[in-house]
């Protein structure tokens, strides 16, 4: 079928800023998709207000709107481009969300777009739980039984009727908090009963359990010619119960007999059918391990987190055919990208094992409830690909930059009672899969494993042939046998180290090195040009030739709290500058959502651990001219000391200038030297040495561990009765390395950019934060260009970051925050790009991350045509403003503080200040700024000059009693120290979806505006 | 125990012993599936032949023996990256069953190295040895190959139709070397089955009274069955379709030719489209021999259906007669179900003849 002729402008809307369970995933979708609607020449408009995505870039779509991702926004975009069409399926379930308002308001219908891909009808009817089950049962496929209830007599007449035993769900609470499986009828009298009261309408919806089935899901593409494929099935490791988002997950499936498959294969194709989908969609199932019994669980209709990782498990780019088959074409037509001798129309076939792990925020998030559910809690994900499971899974444990420890050693890091372990066992949190180590550790059969968690045994006797390997190097002499036998199931040299009391040294001289297979579609059976690569430590033939003249580039990892998908973004645009400056360019990474892991975005493609042994594995086959280091976050900076020691080149900044900045005490002399002002501070290796340093510095002091991420274990404390418990959680975050005790400045908190020939010094800007520097600088509200900042401070700030730069030699970039108070203090320097660098690249105009890489690989200022000093700013208001997930993560601390709690970033940009703060709220903090008449809950009396301030502006306080207002408010403020997503004030705006604000700060500022 | 894979081309490969410790000659292919490893071994076409999986863990689900589609394991050999030891329902392993059929296996091997080698150098004769070879190739092959040669057992018995609506047209099968799977799909539409051996002569399937005669899948070149005269004359007797070698059959015995192919189709994944359709069904697959499209021109076959990515034929009809074949399985096992449309064609073509006769 021919493309279609009659359309030629695309509106495509993205997922806006990344919350847990829309992250990452939606910027790779939505990015190959608009390039692949401009590969068949369209034109395509894109709106999205996450600045920190590559979709936004000028080169992905023709024209590129960072609004508001509101219907009033979205209307008025439309309502001038006047596309023809709109693709609502790539931007999660945000787009689709918009697509279904913009069609109900009758935008659609009166500016004449078209819906491209599959239709909004379908959408209902897939999303809908009464039409879809009709549907299902039309189809005779078979759906858990399931009633909605208000009152427990009839929860427990369904109960009795369908049997035992039942998931409850109650409606509308946090998180789905409240819910849970009831066995029998007086565990469904409790269960049920505390549903109904915690539901805001009394309602839960009874199903029928089908938790420790195995889950699978299928990724199916479907054209308008009603080819329809499946381009992967992946099996969950964790049966039903934990979300698919949460679970460990395995491809291809592995446990699934030929008929088996064939049945869930079958029903999902027919599914996808009936439902005339037209581009991607999702297809999880249930399956009895005990019966041929299955069950459907649901069906996203878009492309989604599953058919990312589909797409990097396989090669098989599901966003980029989507795109084209919603356009007309068809699969038999559209060309296979990996193979280019084949097509579309066709199931890829691996001959490798991919296994995927959630990366969660529970190391930042010590408060909150790390148990896993039907509500997902993962910020991010892995991907280990191997040739046999144990690999697969090992490496994507060393992906995880969790714990060296736990990666080590494979074991929680205390010890639990057997009462605990049965605990964790039977109610798995983010650790389960250390818990199961354990479990075996302690001689636990393989059974009574599996009657508490109900993982396929099958999985259970990988993880045993795991643990057996690691109890073998425990005992006797280690062996060059031993050694090889263990690497070849994914032990890393560290790991055989540990286990068999020696060096990483000595086992490194007994392993030969890997060999690198590629990802091709279709096992070998076709010639193929893929440049995506994976490491096998099995021996056999190496199929990676080295590029010559390259450049490595170190990526990411998994999106945590504080390294989210800007350092995507900037590794990418580092990518794109090597190449232009005539080098191939190498990326090293392994999360799977991401654009920097799409196969065409390098040269080369090594989907590998971020681990000094795995990325000078890679160094020693390919001998690139050098590493960049810069963009790839804290993860990359970190590999910069022990690549520099195994001889490997760094381009751009020096390891002794990285060092100048990040060890406490170079950072000290630096200052000093340059008569540059920090915080009263000093370092403590114990709870002693704090003690004593904290009255000396003045409290109140800030407490955090050095060579961590985003502030974690990071704290204010006020006095020294609160000191202890902050300073074991340094120690904890991060055992023997000092702990850093600073005064804390109060005062209003900047930062810069700044880009460096190693000579001179240009600064694109001055970012001021609405709130001071008590609150992480990722959850502030950042404004381009400083709204509060007098000529002569703004001149010191320049004159600061300038003389840093030069001082430390930098190559490429940096960034630099600052206090502004009684003078001007620097906080912090971190020798690489920051979370900031694709905002300001694009309020500015000015390439930042290609501009650095420039000068990384030997230009000049003067070359790249950039002034000394700072630019001048261009007309207009930028804000990027955090957005937390606060609703996912029931129990985590929600108050504003030098630890980071933001999920994601919006931007709002306009002519005047106010307007542009607007415009940052709508996607933020879901609000307007306050008007007069406006009620704000708040958790106190706030203080007196805020309390003025509320007043003056006409505003209402109402100081929360423990019930609901009756009005619903503007929003609520939480003053308390210790407060969380439970507290009971946070809970009704959280459950309520009334904006929540924990800082003054923030509020006053607003109210500034 | 080591083990040893040579080819002919003098290309080797050392792995680890499993299954039986015979040694054995025959052609080597390779398989992509990622399911179904147990269907493909029991599999009558792969009969003299080395099977290599592209998939690296072989054995995740045991054996089940209901799923077997013949009397044994008509595979030479498999050969595996990774040899998984998990029991099936009743506790075999793949191990297990391979010992129990006398069938070697190799496990650690770069199936994927071995797989580009086939792709490039294409399929060849191969030995799979205890001990390196010593004596040259040819002579070995040859030794070992008369020694082990595997002749799929033909079935001569009935099976009843299986509760069905509609007619029970009564199907004589020409067996080949027939997957079990083929008699069930007839069966599970409602037709009754007569399996025949192909060396059956036409007085003998006459007196069975078909209402249609279906030609099965079976190993090696269709040049190789001396059966054309009795095919050309059950075609103009009775609705008659194909499948596989059942395919390439009709083709020779309607004037086509077929050749071998470089390294054949082996998977579940092949797209499959009508000639005029960019509908595609994706397919099952297990031949290295097709039907020369160049020698259809003075012959009354039409094309129907094409591979999606070679353009392979895969599927016939005739201009006149009520025949049709198809290179594909439609009845699958191994393999997506997506072309059981292929038995209701069949039936449909014989009930139009049993309308015909009424």
């Amino acid at each position: 079928m021919p493309k279609n002729q009659n359309i030629h402008t695309i509106a495509v809307i993205g997922s806006g800023p990344i919350i847990v369970g829309q992250a990452a995933e939606f910027d790779y979708s939505g990015s190959q998709a608009c390039l692949s609607l401009r590969e068949e020449g369209y034109r395509v408009v894109l709106i999205n207000s996450n600045p920190a995505t590559i979709m936004t870039d000028d080169d992905i779509a023709d024209k590129i709107y960072l609004e508001p991702l509101t219907l009033d926004s979205v209307s008025a975009i439309l309502e001038k481009e006047r596309p023809d069409a709109l693709l609502p399926t790539l931007g999660g379930q945000t787009g689709l969300n918009l697509a279904v308002a913009l069609d109900d308001a009758g935008v659609l219908a009166r500016l004449h777009i078209q819906l491209l891909g599959t239709g909004l009808a379908t959408i209902h009817q897939a999303e809908d739980r009464q039409e879809f089950k009709q549907l299902m049962e039309t189809l005779h496929q078979p759906v858990p039984e399931s009633l909605t209830v208000h009152d427990l007599p009839a929860a427990l007449q369904f109960a009795q009727r369908c049997g035992y035993p039942v998931i409850v769900r109650p409606a509308f609470t946090l998180g789905g908090t409240g819910g849970g499986i009831a066995h029998n009828e007086a565990e469904l009298k409790k269960i049920g009963q505390r549903g109904l009261e915690l539901s805001p309408n009394t309602e839960c919806l009874i199903e029928k359990s089908i938790a420790g089935y195995k889950e699978i899901e299928f990724e199916v593409m479907r054209d308008a010619a009603g080819t329809t494929i499946s381009v992967c099935c992946m099996e969950n490791l964790d049966p039903v119960g934990i979300h698919t988002g949460d679970s460990i997950v395995v491809a291809p499936n592995q446990t699934l007999d030929d008929p088996t498959f064939q049945r869930l294969r079958a029903a999902s194709l027919q599914i996808v059918s009936a439902l005339n989908i037209q581009g991607g969609c999702n297809v999880q199932l249930a399956q009895d391990p005990a019966s041929d019994q299955y069950y459907i669980i649901e069906v996203n209709p878009r492309v989604s987190r599953s058919s990312a990782l589909a797409s990097k498990a396989t090669g098989y780019p599901i966003a980029k055919i989507a795109a084209k088959i919603a356009v007309g074409l068809t699969l038999q037509e559209i060309q296979n990208p990996v193979t280019k001798t084949t097509f579309a129309a066709f199931e890829p076939t691996l001959d490798y094992v991919v296994a995927k792990l959630p990366r969660f925020p529970f190391d930042k998030f010590v408060t909150a409830d790390r148990h896993l559910g039907t509500q997902m809690k993962a910020t991010g994900e892995v991907m280990g690909i191997g040739t046999t499971l144990e690999e697969a899974l090992l490496k994507a444990v060393q992906s995880l930059e969790l714990d060296a420890q736990m990666q080590t050693t494979l074991l929680p890091k205390t010890t639990p009672s057997h009462a605990e372990l049965v605990a964790a066992l039977e109610h798995p949190t983010d650790l389960r899969l250390f818990y199961l180590f354990e479990a075996l550790h302690q001689g636990w059969s393989l059974e009574e494993i599996q009657a508490h968690t109900q993982i396929t045994l099958f999985f259970l006797h990988k993880l045993q042939h795991i643990w057996a390997t690691l109890v073998g190097l425990q005992t006797g002499t280690l062996t060059a046998a031993k050694a090889v036998a263990a690497n070849q199931l994914g032990f890393t040299a560290k790991m055989i180290a540990q286990a068999a009391d020696t060096t990483a040294e000595v086992v490194a001289a007994l392993l030969p090195a890997p060999v690198y297979k590629m990802v091709d579609t279709c096992a070998g059976e076709f010639a193929s040009q893929t440049p995506y690569f994976y490491a096998t430590a099995f021996p056999g033939e190496n199929e990676s030739q080295p590029l010559g003249n390259s450049i490595l580039v170190i990526g990411s990892g998994p999106i945590r709290i504080g390294q989210g998908v800007e350092f995507d973004y900037t590794t990418v645009h580092c990518v794109q500058a090597i190449q232009t400056a005539g080098y191939h360019a190498i990326i090293v990474n392994n999360n799977p959502e991401t654009v920097s892991t799409d196969f065409s975005i390098s040269d080369k493609l090594y989907f590998e651990p971020l681990t000094t042994e795995s990325v000078m594995q890679i160094i020693d086959l390919e001998q690139p001219l050098g590493v960049i280091v810069q963009f790839g976050g804290q993860t990359a900076i970190n590999l910069t000391k022990s690549l520099v020691a195994n001889g490997v080149k760094i381009l751009g900044t020096s390891l002794a200038g990285i060092n100048q900045t990040e060890d406490r005490h170079e950072f000290e002399a630096l200052l000093a030297q340059l008569h540059i002002n920090q915080p009263k501070g000093d370092t403590a290796m114990n709870l002693q040495e704090a003690r004593q340093i904290a009255p000396v510095v003045g409290y109140p002091v800030m407490v955090r561990p050095s060579f961590v991420l985003g502030g974690r274990a990071m704290a204010i404390v006020h006095n020294e009765a609160e000191l202890a418990e902050y300073v074991q959680k340094a120690i904890a975050a991060a055992p023997h390395q000092p702990i850093l005790i600073d005064h804390d400045v109060q005062g209003m908190e900047c930062e810069v950019d700044i880009l460096s020939d190693g000579q001179d010094v240009f600064i694109p800007g001055i970012m001021e934060h609405l709130e001071g520097a008590g609150v992480h600088s990722g959850d502030s509200i950042a404004i381009f260009p400083p709204q509060h900042l007098t000529a002569a401070q703004q001149d010191q700030i320049i004159a600061t970051a300038t003389a840093i730069g030069k001082a430390v030699h930098c190559v490429g970039m940096m960034n630099v925050q600052f206090i502004v108070a009684d003078q001007l203090y620097v906080i912090d320097v971190n020798p690489r790009a920051s979370r900031t660098v694709p905002f300001m690249s694009k309020v500015t105009g000015y390439h930042l991350a290609k501009l650095a890489t420039n000068l990384i690989l030997g230009k000049t200022l003067a070359d790249l045509q950039l002034p000394i000093g700072c630019a001048k700013a261009p007309a207009g208001v930028a804000i990027k403003a955090p957005v937390f997930s606060f609703t996912k993560l029931p129990g985590m601390a929600t108050g504003l503080a030098p630890e980071m709690k933001s999920t994601g970033e919006t931007i709002g940009l306009a002519a005047t200040y106010p307007q542009a703060m607007q415009k940052a709220l709508f996607d933020s903090y879901h609000c307007t700024l306050p008007q007069a008449g406006d009620i704000l809950v708040c958790s106190a009396e706030p203080a007196a000059p805020l309390k003025a301030q509320l007043t003056q502006a006409g505003i209402t306080i109402q100081v929360f009693a423990g019930t609901p207002p009756t009005a619903k408010p503007w929003a609520v403020l939480n003053l308390d120290a210790h407060q969380n997503t439970a507290s009971p004030l946070n809970y009704y705006a959280l459950s309520h979806q009334v904006p929540l604000f924990t800082s003054t700060a923030t509020i006053s500022g607003l109210l500034a505006v | 125990m080591k083990k040893y894979l040579y080819l002919q081309d003098g290309t080797h490969f050392e792995g680890i012993a499993f299954g039986a410790d015979t040694e054995i000659a025959g052609e080597v292919v390779f398989n992509t599936s990622m399911v179904g490893y147990q269907e493909a071994l029991t599999d009558p076409s792969y009969a003299n032949q080395l099977l290599t999986f592209t998939y690296p863990l072989i054995g995740t689900y045991g054996i089940d023996l209901a799923q077997n589609q013949s009397t044994g394991v008509l595979a030479q050999a498999a050969m595996v990256h990774t040899l998984e030891n998990e029991p099936g329902p009743d506790g075999l392993t793949l191990d297990a069953f391979l010992k129990q059929y006398h069938v070697p296996g190799i496990h650690s091997v770069d199936t994927r190295a071995l797989t580009k080698h086939i792709r490039q150098s294409h399929t060849m004769q191969a030995v799979l040895l205890n001990a390196p070879l010593t004596s040259d190739f040819d002579t070995t092959y040859q030794q070992l190959f008369a020694q082990c040669k595997k002749h799929p057992q033909l079935g001569h018995s009935t099976y009843p139709a299986k509760p069905h609506a509609g007619t029970t047209p009564h199907v004589v099968m020409i067996d080949f070397g027939t997957k079990k799977a083929i008699i069930d799909s007839l069966t599970d539409f409602g037709c009754e089955v007569t399996v025949v051996p192909y060396t059956a002569d036409l007085a003998m399937i006459k007196n069975l009274h078909p209402d249609g005669i279906l030609l099965s899948n079976g190993p090696g070149d269709p040049a190789d069955y001396d059966v054309l005269p009795l095919i050309q004359a059950l075609e103009h007797l009775y609705p008659t379709a194909g499948i596989c070698l059942g395919h390439q059959i009709l083709a020779l015995a309607n004037g086509a030719k077929t050749q071998p192919m470089a390294y054949g189709h082996r998977g579940i994944n092949h797209p499959v489209h009508a000639a005029d359709s960019l509908h595609a069904i994706i397919t099952s697959q297990n031949h290295g021999y097709m039907v020369d499209p160049a020698s259809l021109t003075n012959t009354d076959l039409v094309v129907t259906a094409l591979e999606g990515d070679d353009g392979t034929i895969e599927g016939l009809a005739h201009k006149w007669l009520p025949m049709f074949s198809v290179q594909y399985h439609p009845e699958a096992n191994p393999g997506p179900h997506d072309a059981l449309g292929f038995f209701t064609q069949f039936k449909q073509l014989m009930e139009k003849k049993v309308a015909a006769h009424a």
